[in-house]
C-alpha cells in the first residue's frame, strides 16, 4: 500500500475510532485479529472435545433422546479395555498402520529417487506415478474389489500367471490370512506417490555442490547415499511418515469399501469400529470414550514422533 | 346476459375449486428402500396422485445403507419422509422414540380393521409391543426369505441321472434343508453348457443385516428361539441350543462347500447377479424379487423355478417386509394419512399386487385366484404362514450387529466353534439388555 493510501485510509476513519485505535496496544491489536479464529477453534475443536469427554463418562444414546442419561463413571472405559475384540481391532489396525508405511516409505523413495535422476520422460512418468493418489478412496476401493475377485479379476490371474495357482483357488478380500495384506497392498499403490513426492521435494532440496565435494574427497556412491542422500531425506521422510501414519491410524473409506471389516472382523481397524458403535449401534456414550482412548493414543505418538523428528532437524 | 351469468358463475366456481384444490394438495415424500416393488409403488402412486390432487416423491435408498440413511433421518428429527416404509425391526425404536405416529385413532375413524390383513403381518410390521393392539404402520409388503433355482438344469436328463448316481436319489425341489445342501453340493464346480458352475448363492453380508438374514433361514427351520420364555429375555439354553449349534454348523458347511468362490460378502444384489449370470443352480433371495427374476429374459420363465425355504425338524422362514407409517417430524400428517388410507383400499392392494408388490391384504390373499396369478403366489403363501423375525425391540440395530460379528466371525472368518459364537452372542444380547433395564 502506497503511504498516499495509508494517508487517505487514515482520513477516512472516524476520529472516535482512530482515537480507540490509538490507545490501544500492539497486543490488544493482535488478539482483535486472532479472535475469530481461537472462537472458531474452540467451537470447532474445543467443545466438541470437552462434550465428548462429558458423553463418555455416561450411558448416553443419541437416537433415544427422552432416555435418562445415567454417570456410568469409567465403565465405559474399562469395558472398552478389558473387551479382546478392541484389542482384535488395535491389533488390526497396527498391522495396516505398519505394513503400509513400511512399504510406502521404501518404494515411495525409491521411486523419488528413480524420478530424480534425469532421464527422458522424467515428467511423464511422475505424472503417471501419481495418478492413483489423485483419486477417490471410494473409487479405489470399488475398483480393486474387482481386481480381487478371485473368478474374473485380474490381481488373481496375475498372480496365477507368476505362481502356476488357479486364479480361482484364493481370494485376497475372502480369506483370514490375506484379507489384511490385501487392503495393506491397496493403500500401498494408492498412497505411495504422497511419500514419493515429499521425497523427490527432499532430494531435490540437496545442493549439488554437497556431491560435488564429496566426489573430490573421493568418497563412493554408497557411501554418499547413506551419508549424504539419507541424513538429508531423513526429516522429509520422517514427515511423511507422520502424514501417512496420522491418515492411516483414522483410515475407513477406503477398507469399507474393501471388505466391510471382513472376513469376521480380521480387517476392521478401529475407525470402522468407532463408526459402528457411534453410527450403527447409537451407544453414543460408549463410542465416545472409544474416541477418547483413540486420541489419546494418536496425540501421545504423535508428540513423540514429533519430538524425535525436530531433534532429527537439528542434527 | 343469461349465458354471460353463467358463464362467470361457472369460471368463478372452477376458479375456487381450483384455488381449494391447489391450497390442500402437498407434496409428500415417500421413504423406501430401492428395489424392485419399490418401481411398482412409483407406478402405484400414480393413481393416488390423480385421486388426491399431491404430488408424490420417493426417496429410494440401495439396502446396503438404507438402515443408516433412514435411520439417521429419524433420530435427526428429519422432515425428509412424510412416509416411510420401514422395516419391521424398526418398529420398537419407531414407537417408543417417538419416530412413527400411532395410528389407531385414524384407523378407527376411517374404519380400517387390522383384521383385514394377515395376522403374520399385521404382528410383525404394525404392533407395538409385539402382539398388542397399538399401530404404528399398515402392512405395506408382505416379504420372506425364499429359494429360486435352474429348473431348466434340475429337469435336464443328463443331470438327472447323475444326481441319482451320485446320491441314489431323485432331483427335485428340495424337501429339507439337509436336501437342499445335498443338491447344492452336486452342482458345486459342475460343468454345465462348458462353464462351471456352482451349488447356490447364500447370503454372506458382513456390514448391515446379510449373514444374519441368511443364517435364520437355517436356524429357524432348526427351531431355534431367541428367548426360552417370550419376553422374559431369558436366552441360555435358546439361542445356544444344540439344534441351534448344530443349524450354525450347517450354514458353515454350506458357505464352505457349496458356494461360487469369492462369495464372502455378499447379500441380494450378488445373490441375483450369481443367478442371472447362470453361476449357480440355486440362490436365496426375498419373494420381492421374484417377478422380476421370472421376467428375466435370460434366465426368467421356462427356465426358473421357485420354493419355499425348506423345513428340517419345523417350517421356517426369516421373515421380510415392511409397514408404512407415518413419520411424526411431518408437516404434512393429513395427506401422509390420506395415502395410507387411500392403500389400505382392497382394490389398490388389488393392485399392488398385480403390479409386483406383495400386499398383505386378506382380499388378495385369499382370492380363489391367487396362488396361481403367480408362480411363486403359493409358495409365498406357505412361506408367510411360517416366518419368524429377528427381534423388534428398540435396540434391535444393537442386536443386529452382535449377530453379523458372531455369525460372519464363525462362518466366513473360521474363528472359533459354533458353539462359542452362540455362546459370545447371548453375551453381547445380555449385555445389550442390561444396559436398556430389561435385564
Amino acid at each position: 500500500m502506497s503511504d498516499r493510501t495509508i494517508d487517505r485510509v487514515a482520513q477516512a476513519t472516524p476520529v472516535r475510532v482512530a482515537r480507540k485505535i490509538r490507545g490501544l496496544s500492539d497486543r490488544a491489536i493482535a488478539w482483535i485479529f486472532i479472535s475469530p479464529t481461537i472462537f472458531l477453534l474452540l467451537a470447532i475443536n474445543i467443545f466438541p472435545l470437552i462434550w465428548t469427554i462429558q458423553l463418555s463418562f455416561t450411558n448416553y444414546k443419541a437416537n433415544r433422546i427422552g432416555r435418562e442419561v445415567k454417570d456410568v463413571g469409567l465403565r465405559n472405559y474399562e469395558r472398552i479395555l478389558t473387551d479382546t475384540d478392541t484389542w482384535l481391532n488395535m491389533q488390526a489396525t497396527a498391522h495396516f498402520l505398519f505394513w503400509t508405511i513400511f512399504f510406502q516409505v521404501l518404494i515411495g523413495f525409491t521411486l523419488a529417487w528413480l524420478i530424480n535422476k534425469k532421464f527422458k520422460g522424467n515428467d511423464l512418468w511422475t505424472t503417471i506415478i501419481v495418478l492413483p493418489m489423485m483419486l477417490s478412496p471410494a473409487v479405489v476401493g470399488n475398483f480393486w474389489k474387482f481386481l480381487y475377485q478371485p473368478q474374473i479379476g485380474l490381481f488373481n490371474y496375475i498372480v496365477s500367471w507368476f505362481t502356476g495357482k488357479e486364479p480361482s483357488s484364493f481370494e485376497m478380500l475372502g480369506s483370514v490370512t490375506l484379507a489384511p495384506w490385501a487392503i495393506v497392498i491397496v493403500d500401498t499403490w494408492m498412497w505411495t506417490p504422497f511419500v514419493m513426492l515429499i521425497c523427490l521435494a527432499g532430494l531435490r532440496s540437496i545442493p549439488d555442490y554437497i556431491y560435488e565435494a564429496a566426489e573430490i574427497d573421493r568418497a563412493s556412491k554408497l557411501r554418499q547415499f547413506f551419508t549424504i542422500t539419507i541424513p538429508m531425506v531423513l526429516p522429509f521422510l520422517m514427515l511423511a511418515v507422520l502424514f501417512r501414519g496420522i491418515e492411516n491410524f483414522k483410515m475407513f473409506d477406503l477398507v469399507v469399501q474393501l471388505t466391510g471389516g471382513g472376513p469376521g472382523s480380521v480387517t476392521e481397524l478401529t475407525s470402522i469400529n468407532l463408526k459402528r458403535e457411534a453410527f450403527e449401534k447409537w451407544r453414543t456414550g460408549y463410542a465416545s470414550a472409544y474416541a477418547i482412548i483413540l486420541f489419546v493414543t494418536v496425540f501421545g505418538l504423535a508428540s513423540i514422533y514429533v519430538k524425535a523428528l525436530n531433534k532429527v532437524k537439528q542434527r | 346476459m343469461t349465458y354471460f351469468k353463467l358463464a362467470s358463475a361457472s369460471a368463478m366456481v372452477l376458479a375456487a375449486t381450483t384455488l381449494s384444490t391447489r391450497a390442500n394438495a402437498e407434496d409428500l415424500t415417500l421413504c423406501w428402500a430401492a428395489w424392485d416393488p419399490a418401481n411398482a409403488l412409483v407406478e402405484l402412486s400414480k393413481e393416488f396422485e390423480a385421486e388426491s390432487g399431491h404430488t408424490m416423491n420417493f426417496e429410494f435408498v440401495p439396502w446396503p445403507n438404507f438402515a443408516d440413511r433412514m435411520l439417521n433421518e429419524l433420530n435427526s428429527g428429519g422432515k425428509l419422509c412424510d412416509l416411510l416404509i420401514g422395516d419391521s425391526q424398526w418398529i420398537g425404536g419407531g414407537a417408543e422414540n417417538g419416530h412413527y405416529v400411532k395410528l389407531n385413532d385414524f384407523f378407527d375413524a376411517e374404519g380400517i380393521s387390522m383384521d383385514d390383513f394377515a395376522p403374520a403381518t399385521v404382528y410383525a410390521y404394525s404392533t407395538w409391543p409385539k402382539g398388542t393392539p397399538n399401530y404404528y404402520a399398515l402392512p405395506a409388503m408382505g416379504d420372506a426369505n425364499g429359494w429360486f433355482y435352474r429348473k431348466d438344469w434340475f429337469e435336464d436328463p443328463e443331470i438327472q441321472a447323475a444326481y441319482k448316481d451320485a446320491t441314489g436319489q431323485d432331483l427335485r425341489e428340495p424337501q429339507s434343508q439337509k436336501e437342499l445342501l445335498q443338491i447344492a453340493q452336486f452342482f458345486q464346480g459342475r460343468e454345465i453348457d462348458g462353464k462351471t458352475v456352482y451349488g447356490a448363492a447364500i447370503f454372506t453380508e458382513r456390514g448391515s443385516e446379510g449373514i444374519t438374514m441368511g443364517v435364520t433361514g437355517a436356524l429357524y427351520p432348526w427351531g431355534f428361539k431367541y428367548e426360552n420364555t417370550p419376553g422374559s429375555y431369558d436366552m441360555e439354553g435358546a439361542v445356544n441350543s444344540p439344534e441351534a449349534v448344530e443349524a450354525l454348523e450347517f450354514y458353515k458347511e454350506f458357505y464352505e462347500t457349496a458356494t461360487p468362490p469369492g462369495y464372502t460378502n455378499s447379500y441380494m444384489g450378488e445373490s441375483l447377479d450369481a443367478f442371472k449370470s447362470g453361476q449357480v443352480a440355486m440362490a436365496m433371495n426375498w419373494f420381492a424379487f421374484f417377478p422380476g427374476l421370472y421376467a428375466d429374459p435370460n434366465t426368467g420363465g421356462d427356465k426358473i423355478d421357485f420354493f419355499v425355504n425348506p423345513p428340517q425338524n419345523q417350517p421356517g422362514s426369516t421373515l421380510g417386509g415392511q409397514g408404512i407409517s407415518v413419520v411424526s417430524y411431518s408437516d404434512k400428517q393429513d395427506a401422509a394419512l390420506e395415502y395410507i388410507k387411500w392403500f389400505a383400499q382392497p382394490e389398490v392392494q388389488a393392485k399392488w399386487w398385480e403390479l409386483g408388490g406383495y400386499s398383505a391384504h386378506n382380499s388378495v390373499l385369499e382370492d380363489p385366484g391367487f396362488v396361481d396369478s403367480q408362480p411363486f403366489a403359493g409358495d409365498f403363501l406357505e412361506a408367510m404362514a411360517g416366518v419368524q423375525d429377528f427381534w423388534q425391540e428398540p435396540a434391535y440395530a444393537e442386536l443386529l450387529l452382535a449377530m453379523q460379528k458372531r455369525i460372519h466371525d464363525y462362518v466366513v472368518a473360521d474363528q472359533g466353534t459354533a458353539q462359542e459364537a452362540l455362546d459370545l452372542l447371548i453375551e453381547d444380547w445380555t449385555e445389550v439388555f442390561e444396559d436398556e433395564g430389561k435385564l
